[in-house]
């Protein structure tokens, strides 16, 4: 049965692209995800999909390419929460949800006043894996990679930068660099992956594979590759319900994340459990 | 010239004075303890001398070639650490992120260097484990390894025994005393802890909000404020 699901599967190419594309936004945003969970800066990526709602509406209504207004869009917004700084007049968390709400505000505004609600905004809110033609799954591709490589190349500055940031700079390392490496990675990854997502759904992607792997693994490597592998299988299963059960992909792979996530919490309770038991 | 020293030097944050008339030098091998009560900015001397912050007035010079990014410092632990996913040696590891300059990677120099340090604070056989499943002092001890990582003739200590228990706290004061005399290790440690600063340190800067004393730890018993300070009993306040 699982054979003809994937051979059905691989005999739509937008299928194939959907796949491709999420397989590597699941890794993109796995990685993100442990450094921006463990720094408490979990909300941003449900408040950055919002922004990017909206960038996408004003694509929409100007008639303009959407990912060349929601970018540059977002990546200002993450840098700017990011690097908001304790003491700010709005605090972290407050910010956060001014941006978002004000920006799926105008977006729905804007979309009220051009073309109405259709399916092209409907999609942006829940994703959809026909959202993708192959000159947008190319970008994503390219995108993807440099956003891989770039984490590989800052792995170490991004680790030392998230443990302790005081210590970073009292060793001299510009930890403003790396807020803003992070920012900018963690918006284009929402950018890239809310299409086929949709903006109310790209966040868990961020959180809840980072969630589930501290609980399994507690050294910062293991925890990382467990981040996107969990990422991964939670996608391609999450993509196997949605075919199988005509179920919406975003809400899919999100509740398999869930379901992954309970049952590593629970594992790691028992672990904590017995280990008292022994101590 | 001295490896550390404040001339007239005034702190504070966004053009409010903490901390003012600082006033010493720290030669190379010293060990200086910066005495006072919560909230009399030994904290903010601190990012002053790490450069974090600069003086509003007067000047922190340092000397004997040593770089600003190379000072050991042990900050007080974060909440975000408490349960951070790493293990030991990846911590102790980052030390060296000041001796990477644009490489990406740590080379095995770093590595081995990172492993005498654990192995130098007693923790070779925690090395592979998580930090978050260590004791209190045990990770004190891993972010000393750290610093000694980062460290090349200063070390910057802001209370590395607070919320210890008196155990671990005078193993940590033996194993800081160590790196001082055997690595000839300039230390500056803030700490609340009088009498351990008195029998471990060789000069005091006792401070509140300006700079009351600074001299060698025999001076500092015989004057005034040392006397006040001592009896006032303030060896542990939390």
């Amino acid at each position: 049965m699982i054979i003809d699901t994937v051979n059905a599967i691989f005999s739509y190419p937008f299928l194939i692209r959907a796949f491709i594309v999420g397989i590597l936004v699941s890794l993109c945003s796995s990685l993100l995800g442990v450094s921006l969970v463990m720094k408490r800066y979990s909300m941003i990526g449900d408040g950055l999909s919002h922004v990017g709602f909206g960038a996408l509406a004003v694509a929409a209504a100007l008639n303009a390419a959407p990912l060349s207004v929601a970018v540059p869009v977002c990546i200002v917004c993450a840098v700017f929460l990011l690097r908001l700084k304790d003491g700010s007049i709005v605090a972290g968390d407050a910010a956060i949800a001014i941006v978002s709400n004000s920006s799926l505000a105008l977006g729905i505004m804007i979309i009220s006043m051009s073309s109405g609600m259709n399916t092209d905004v409907y999609n942006y809110m829940f994703g959809s894996i026909l959202a993708l033609n192959s000159a947008d799954t190319v970008i994503c591709i390219a995108v993807s990679i440099i956003i891989i490589a770039v984490y590989i190349l800052f792995y170490n500055r991004i680790f030392s930068f998230t443990f302790d940031e005081v210590f970073a700079r009292a060793t001299g390392t510009n930890t403003g660099v790396y807020s803003i490496v992070l920012a900018v990675l963690t918006a284009v990854t929402i950018v890239i992956g809310m299409r086929m997502m949709g903006a109310l759904l790209i966040s868990s992607l961020i959180i809840f594979p980072a969630l589930t792997a501290i609980r399994i693994r507690k050294t910062y490597k293991k925890v990382i590759v467990i981040s996107a592998l969990v990422s991964i299988i939670c996608f391609v299963a999450g993509m196997f319900i949605s075919f199988n059960a005509e179920a919406p992909v975003g809400a899919s792979i999100v509740i398999v994340n869930l379901a992954v996530f309970i049952i590593a919490s629970f594992a790691d309770a028992i672990r904590k459990f017995i280990g008292q038991r022994r101590a | 010239m001295a490896l550390i020293s404040c001339e007239k030097a005034t702190f504070g944050y966004d053009g409010e004075i903490v901390l003012s008339d600082i006033d010493f030098s720290l030669y190379g091998g010293e060990y200086m303890c910066i005495l006072g009560e919560n909230g009399a900015g030994k904290s903010t001397l601190v990012k002053g001398l790490l450069k974090l912050i600069n003086p509003i007035s007067g000047t922190v010079n340092i000397g004997e070639g040593l770089k600003a990014h190379e000072m050991g410092y042990m900050p007080q632990q974060t909440a975000i650490q408490k349960n951070f996913p790493a293990s030991v040696f990846e911590v102790v590891l980052s030390g060296r992120i000041n001796s990477m300059g644009l490489r990406p990677f740590y080379s095995q120099k770093d590595k081995d260097e990172a492993h005498e340090k654990i192995k130098l604070m007693g923790m070779k056989e925690y090395e592979k484990k998580s930090y978050q499943e260590l004791s209190g002092g045990q990770k004190q001890r891993v972010l000393l390894a750290r610093a000694l990582c980062a460290a090349g003739k200063l070390m910057l200590l802001d209370e590395p025994t607070a919320g210890l228990d008196p155990v671990a706290t005078g193993d940590l004061y033996e194993l800081i005393k160590n790196i001082n005399s055997n690595m000839n290790m300039t230390v500056i440690m803030v700490s609340h802890d009088v009498h351990a600063a008195l029998k471990y340190a060789s000069h005091i800067l006792h401070l509140s909000h300006r700079q009351l004393f600074f001299g060698t730890a025999e001076d500092y018993i015989k004057s005034g404020i040392g006397k006040e300070f001592m009896e006032g009993g303030t060896g542990y306040d939390y």
